[in-house]
């Protein structure tokens, strides 16, 4: 086998373009269930950030208003999901279900005025003098904004769960919503807002997958993704840089698969292409065996309505 | 209370408009069951313009609905049968992957007629068809033979099944005959439509030298990714210039319009029976998006040559002499591939490199 002309640092390139979209509906997702909120709409917010942001690109002819739409498209989409759960008390599982379908269809209609039109390009952020230098420059210097914006944002929300007052706020609500709500704090607001920003998250990575990964809008083009972030915040055990593990490692199976073919090895394609999937379910059931653990990780009142009786 | 209400009352609609409609007797209903969104712009597009020609060829006296997006298997039989009990007359089920589950809802609905695209399973309620788009193949094969530069043409693939297999061998074998260099770089993303993975399939062709995309696969993804790092590219199903207006040399366009005003047309005169169609250039089945005035006049008219040979049933893609991969004679000189032997097409012929998954 000849791997010399497999080129890894091209290969990185596209393993972060491929795993920034789940990374960044993984980390929304994270904050919605460690405030308590199990939202399976992620696939359906993504859909609709990716038509909205690409809606905004093209209309304002700027990327960067597209990202920002993306994530007011998310963000709007998941209020629809907050206000059922968090005021109706409806099943989280079916709304979320439902979300998915909804945006799916909504963003359908929503798109079809815009086949086949080409968005603005997302420039990449160069450094002068550092993208220029050798492998590194190429690596670490020259990806567009949403790579570092995405990276960032882990870091962000590490520090909000783990060092702020308001994430242990926010995470009481996910472990016992009882007792912060019998320390005075309103549960469903707190969850209602985790449950938007996880929307728009959700939206920033769709749109990241309309404006640069595959620059067109194309009905149903998230194709699964957002299924693939809800199983990497468990994979992760909601913990926010397992999540860039997670979504990195799934990201670099894609790719590798690809480019191994592209170089005219024979592998089975098939085999890699469920292998994702496979680690996924082999972590799955490695922490469900130990159910001290697992419980320890996951948030206690995960998927629970609550509703203050007094 | 106030949803549940605006929900019963929706659904209260909606039997009211089914039951009108059914109370409604006379026009031929036409269902047609689709594997990705109409949006697609592709494979599913072009079925859904063949619907459109059968609405505007009949008009009142006929009614069509669609389902799209199913995915194949189990949850396709569902759809099928309740489409059949709804008492749609002619059901078209548009993908592979629907043969089995054709064929079981088709034995529960003897006096319903099905239509399979690209399958090999027929019964006396369900006929076949499909185009042969391995004309069309050779066709942006020769062409993608003769406008690589790198020599490398870079193939993205679904899944390894005869319909894709053929397209390769026909697309290299035309390739082949214009530039003895080039070398087919096949990449297997096992899925029909997921943009993003088309598209990463795409830009790892193009890492690995290939200057010519081919797709079978049924996004736009790989032509605007093509389009991006200017390289040429085909559209898939229907013209997909818009995504690469510099990238698009030609494409391969599916015309299922006239076959499907034909067949409900044999539903109308009660004339309609199980048959087996594979049409090609010949009946007009497979056309071609305009050519790129990126392509040089020697290969412009070669390819406008070809396309007439095969028109006039005076050129057959699979002529011998052709090897298998493993260098063994399959088609002796002179000797034509049968469609039995083209529909089970399992093999890569001799220059291609890797393996045929299986």
């Amino acid at each position: 086998m000849d791997f010399s002309s497999l080129n890894p640092v091209a290969m990185i390139v596209l393993l972060i373009g491929a795993a920034t979209p789940i990374l960044l509906a993984a980390i929304g997702e994270l904050v919605v269930e460690k405030s308590g909120v199990l939202n399976l709409g992620v696939e359906g917010m993504m859909i609709i950030g990716a038509v909205t942001g690409f809606i905004a690109a093209t209309t304002f002819d700027s990327p960067m208003m597209g990202l920002l739409g993306g994530a007011v498209g998310g963000a709007l989409v998941s209020m629809t999901f907050g206000f059922l759960t968090q005021y109706l008390l409806s099943n989280q599982v079916a709304t979320g279900l439902a979300l998915t379908l909804f945006g799916l269809g909504l963003a359908a209609l929503m798109g079809s005025a815009y086949n086949g039109i080409r968005p603005p390009r997302m420039p990449r952020l160069e450094v002068e003098g550092l993208s220029d230098l050798p492998i590194v420059g190429k690596l670490l210097f020259s990806h567009d904004p949403v790579i570092y914006l995405s990276l960032a944002l882990v870091l962000a929300v590490w520090w909000f769960l783990n060092r702020s007052r308001a994430g242990l706020v926010l995470r009481a609500c996910g472990e016992n919503h009882e007792a912060a709500h019998s320390l005075g704090y309103n549960v469903q607001l707190i969850r209602f807002g985790a449950i938007m920003f996880g929307g728009a998250c959700a939206g920033l990575g769709g749109a990241y997958v309309s404006l640069v990964r595959v620059p067109q809008w194309t009905e149903g083009m998230t194709a699964g993704v957002g299924w693939i972030a809800l199983a990497i915040v468990v994979f992760a055990s909601w913990k926010p840089w397992r999540v860039i593990l997670g979504a990195y490692m799934f990201g670099g199976i894609t790719i590798l698969q690809l480019s191994l073919q592209a170089l005219g090895i024979s592998i089975s394609g098939a085999y890699l292409s469920m292998t994702p999937y496979i680690v996924t379910i082999v972590v799955l059931v490695i922490m469900s065996a130990d159910r001290k653990r697992a419980s320890l990780n996951a948030p206690a009142c995960l998927g629970r309505s609550f509703h203050a009786s007094h | 209370m106030k949803f549940t209400k605006t929900l019963a009352a929706a659904a209260a609609m909606g039997f009211a408009l089914t039951g009108g409609a059914m109370a409604d007797d006379h026009p031929v209903k036409a269902g047609f069951i689709y594997v990705g969104p109409i949006g697609d712009l592709g494979w599913t597009w072009t079925h859904d313009q063949g619907r459109l020609a059968v609405e505007a060829e009949f008009g009142d006296k006929v009614e069509t609905s669609y389902v799209e997006s199913v995915p194949e298997g189990a949850d396709a039989e569902r759809v099928m049968s309740q489409m059949a009990r709804s008492g749609v007359d002619i059901i078209f089920t548009t993908s592979f992957g629907y043969m089995d589950p054709t064929i079981n809802v088709a034995a529960d609905f003897p006096d319903v007629a099905f239509e399979h695209a690209t399958g090999y399973k027929r019964a006396d309620n369900v006929s076949t068809y499909s185009a042969r788009f391995y004309e069309g193949r050779y066709v942006i094969g020769e062409i993608a033979g003769a406008m690589t530069e790198t020599n490398k043409i870079g193939y993205i693939a679904s899944f390894p099944i005869p319909e894709v297999v053929r397209g390769i061998n026909a697309a290299y074998l035309a390739a082949k005959s214009v530039n003895p260099d080039v070398e087919f770089k096949v990449v297997w993303v096992y899925t029909w439509f997921d943009p993003g993975k088309e598209a990463d399939a795409a830009n790892a062709l193009i890492e690995q030298g290939v200057d010519v995309i081919m797709q079978h696969t049924d996004s736009p993804a790989a032509m605007t990714i093509a389009e991006e790092k200017g390289v040429y590219a085909f559209g898939q199903a229907s013209d997909m210039s818009n995504f690469g207006p510099n990238a698009q040399l030609t494409g391969i366009i599916d015309v299922w319009g006239p076959y499907y005003i034909e067949r409900v047309q044999a539903v109308m005169d009660g004339t309609w029976e199980s048959t087996d169609t594979w049409d090609g250039v010949q009946e007009g089945m497979v056309g071609f998006a305009p050519f790129s005035d990126k392509l040089p006049d020697d290969v412009r008219a070669r390819a406008e040559a070809t396309i007439a040979a095969l028109a006039a049933g005076e050129l057959h893609p699979f002529t011998g002499p052709i090897n298998k991969q493993d260098g063994s004679v399959w088609l002796a000189d002179g000797e034509v591939a049968d469609d039995g032997a083209l529909a089970g097409l399992n093999f890569y012929i001799e220059g291609i490199d890797g393996e045929l998954p299986n």
